[in-house]
């Protein structure tokens, strides 16, 4: 066993407003920048749709992620040679127009316009060239856009519904969307760090953040193909590749990262998971249909005594291990088994898992009253959003992996309606719970931590142990009177 | 006394420039070392670009660097009707690809609106002499044939006396004038390495053939 501990996350779907909210917060502090205008770290899809960047699920189009071979994990887009081989032009690249063109707006002509007889306007132009241009796509154009015949019609998870499952969500009235947020999942199998020729990508040890070594990227683009989230990014400008930080700078200083601090649906949570690193290999090669499974039991229970024997002897903090069984990241995943990664086919093990939402609740026409929700609470299979959608998103296709999930989301609300309107008989709710697998304790305990978590319930961040690591290189005070506190060089410009 | 200047001084200069300034940039300003890849805003183009001039230009600068480090081995090769052919209608192609490849690359800047602002004048200025070198390249390759006969005969010998630190500029004084200007403007080039995007040749990424796959750092430990 070897114990690595991973900052995880866990994202409630059924929680998600789409208000974009968490996309603002992190492009204030991380991409205004010339260059990095058009990249968002965080951004919220509308699904069914084909998101940000277009089709970024579509691995025919993208090579991202891997495949297995004999058990072992392979990239799909090159192997060590083609790589060098391909360095001149990387075939499988994305194109700025795959994102969008940004652009801003030139309020100054509000202002100084001569006097005329129309009202003067702002026209867009263009963050990369400087000249006005017509806008065409945005990060979210296809926000809202379910039922589209551009958007939504395209989107890849489609693949795997019937014909009549795929036009229930074209149909009046039974059209459907939900919001899909997304940011890096800091893999523990990174597609794009493995498919970076400098090795200017790592993981870092302590809490699993993948981050770009700045100095050490080399502009040679392959990470941005090697990700199948898309999830890295290309500064046209600085020639370096970037992507999410993870806020590591707040979450060194014990705060949340600003998209988790900002959301306003209060749908994420962070916390510490525990892993067998030694498993990576073999989980990231398991058979199809097992991926989502394997890398699950990669995850450790922190309040088993040999783990937290064995996370001792090799120097995992006390403190992180106790984080570890604090963490709303394992309740969710593994101690109810109710959240799962996104795409586990692409194997590169994401860390970030989603609920799925089980809302809307399907209206049904009564003479001229609408009933809502009359069977929903019923089966999970009268979901609108059909079950085999959220397979192909979350679980490879298995389809009784979501129904699981349903059967025990469905049960926390009959129970709770039972509790709080009464009007559901007690054979009903136990039915519920049994089918679920579930009992009232864990039913409260899911109701609380998903409707009325405090801000300490979200996210319990654990100790990230930075004044250790600090005091091993150098004092950050040492230089003050002559760099400046925290400075080892005069932070003077170049060139 | 031009001519000890141009062909002794400035080597000597170029060369000190390039490892001097490309060692400082290297620990100065490591951040700037970028292959500055455009890719991203203009894809097609590059392809019929890039593609040509770098396969291009890699195996011919290796055909000139063999050919220097070893100039008697290549009687090996020539000695045989049948391989000097090869070598030198290998050479006239992959000479005409890199110009292919470089005009491409030039043109491509200029039209597409996109790349201009990420055009710097030092990417101008090492496009151009890019281009003058291997316009005269494939010059001297058409008018001079048999480039694998002379070259270890007379330029080379100068290289080399460079090298000894014992320079002897009768080796390439005599040579046409176009021999002269594309072995000074090779000298350019290097100059140019540290002050353009040329750094990238240095950190090509060989190390990917063995590198691990995964990287993980630690604060305290050095690797687990
Ligand atoms: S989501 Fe993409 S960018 Fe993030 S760690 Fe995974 S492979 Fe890398
Ligand atoms: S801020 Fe929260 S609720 Fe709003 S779009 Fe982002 S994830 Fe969804």
């Amino acid at each position: 066993m070897n114990i690595r501990s991973q900052v995880s996350a866990v994202f409630h779907l059924d929680k998600c407003i789409g208000c974009h909210t968490c996309s603002i917060a992190c492009k204030n502090i991380w991409t205004g920048r010339k260059g990095t205008e058009y990249m968002w770290w965080n951004n919220v899809e509308t699904k069914p749709g084909v998101g940000y960047p277009c089709l970024w699920e579509d691995q025919k189009k993208y090579r991202g992620g891997w495949k297995e071979r004999n058990g072992k994990p392979e990239l799909i887009m090159h192997n060590r040679a083609s790589a060098l081989a391909n360095i001149f032009f990387n075939p499988f690249l994305p194109r700025l127009d795959d994102y969008y063109e940004p652009w801003t707006y030139r309020y100054g002509d509000l202002f100084g316009a001569a006097e005329g007889d129309d009202q003067p306007v702002a026209r867009p132009v263009s963050a990369i060239t400087g000249k006005e241009m017509e806008i065409e796509a945005g990060p979210n154009w296809d926000d809202d856009l379910s039922g589209s015949p551009i958007y939504a019609a395209n989107d890849p998870n489609f693949a795997s519904l019937n014909e009549e499952e795929r036009k229930q969500f074209f149909a009046l009235e039974s059209m459907v969307f939900f919001y899909l947020p997304r940011i890096c999942n800091h893999c523990i199998n990174p597609g794009c760090l493995a498919a970076c020729p400098a090795g200017a990508i790592y993981k870092r040890g302590e809490d699993g953040i993948v981050l770009v070594s700045q100095e050490k990227c080399r502009a040679w683009r392959m990470c941005i193909t090697g990700c199948p989230y898309k999830k890295t990014y290309y500064n046209w400008s600085a020639g370096k590749s970037e992507k999410c930080i993870f806020c590591y700078p707040r979450q060194e200083t014990g705060q949340a990262p600003a998209c988790f601090h900002s959301c306003v649906g209060r749908i994420r949570y962070l916390g510490v998971l525990l892993y067998d690193a030694d498993r990576i290999e073999s989980a990231a090669g398991s058979p199809a249909g097992s991926i989502a499974r394997k890398q699950l039991e990669l995850i450790l229970d922190p309040f088993d005594g040999e783990v937290i024997k064995e996370a001792k002897a090799q120097g995992i903090p006390d403190a992180v291990i106790e984080y570890a069984q604090k963490s709303p990241v394992y309740k969710f995943v593994k101690a109810w088994n109710i959240a799962l990664p996104l795409h586990p086919e692409f194997r590169t093990l994401p860390m970030l898992f989603y609920v799925p939402s089980l809302l809307p609740v399907m209206a049904h026409a009564k003479g001229n009253l609408h009933e809502v929700g009359h069977d929903f609470f019923g089966s999970p299979d009268n979901a609108r959003i059909p079950i085999r959608y959220f397979a192909a998103l979350l679980s490879e296709g298995n389809e009784e992996a979501i129904r699981a999930i349903y059967r025990k989301l469905v049960a926390v609300r009959v129970y709770r309606r039972a509790r709080t309107v009464g009007n559901i008989p007690e054979a009903r709710v136990n039915k519920a719970l049994d089918e679920a697998g579930t009992n009232p304790d864990e039913i409260e305990a899911i109701y609380r931590l998903t409707s009325l978590p405090s801000v300490e319930d979200r996210f319990v961040i654990p100790p990230f142990m930075r004044e250790a690591a600090i005091e091993e290189v150098t004092d950050p005070l040492n230089k003050r009177e002559s760099e400046g506190a925290g400075f080892t060089r005069k932070p003077k410009r170049g060139w | 006394m031009t001519d000890s200047v141009l062909f002794i001084a400035f080597p000597y200069v170029a060369v000190v420039v390039a490892v001097a300034g490309g060692v400082y940039r290297y620990f100065a300003d490591r951040f700037s070392y970028s292959s500055m890849s455009s890719q991203f805003l203009e894809n097609r183009m590059l392809f019929w670009g890039s593609v040509p001039f770098h396969y291009g230009i890699v195996i011919i600068l290796l055909g000139h660097i063999m050919g220097g480090l070893f100039p008697y081995y290549s009687n090996f090769l020539i000695v045989n009707v049948f391989h000097m052919y090869t070598l030198e209608l290998g050479g006239i192609a992959l000479g005409l690809l890199t110009n292919f490849g470089v005009i491409l690359l030039i043109i491509r800047r200029l039209v597409y609106p996109k790349l201009v602002p990420e055009t710097t004048l030092m990417d101008w200025v090492i496009l151009l002499v890019l281009l003058a070198q291997v316009l005269s390249g494939s010059y001297i390759a058409h008018f001079y044939r048999w480039g694998a006969v002379w070259y270890p005969y007379s330029p080379v010998p100068w290289l080399k006396s460079l090298a000894h630190l014992d320079p002897q500029i009768d080796f390439i004084t005599p040579l046409p004038w176009i021999i002269r200007f594309h072995a000074l403007n090779a000298f350019v080039i290097v100059g140019l390495i540290p002050f353009t995007r040329l750094v990238h040749i240095f950190t090509a990424p060989v190390t990917y053939i063995w590198r691990p796959l995964q990287v993980v750092i630690w604060n305290k430990k050095a690797a687990r």
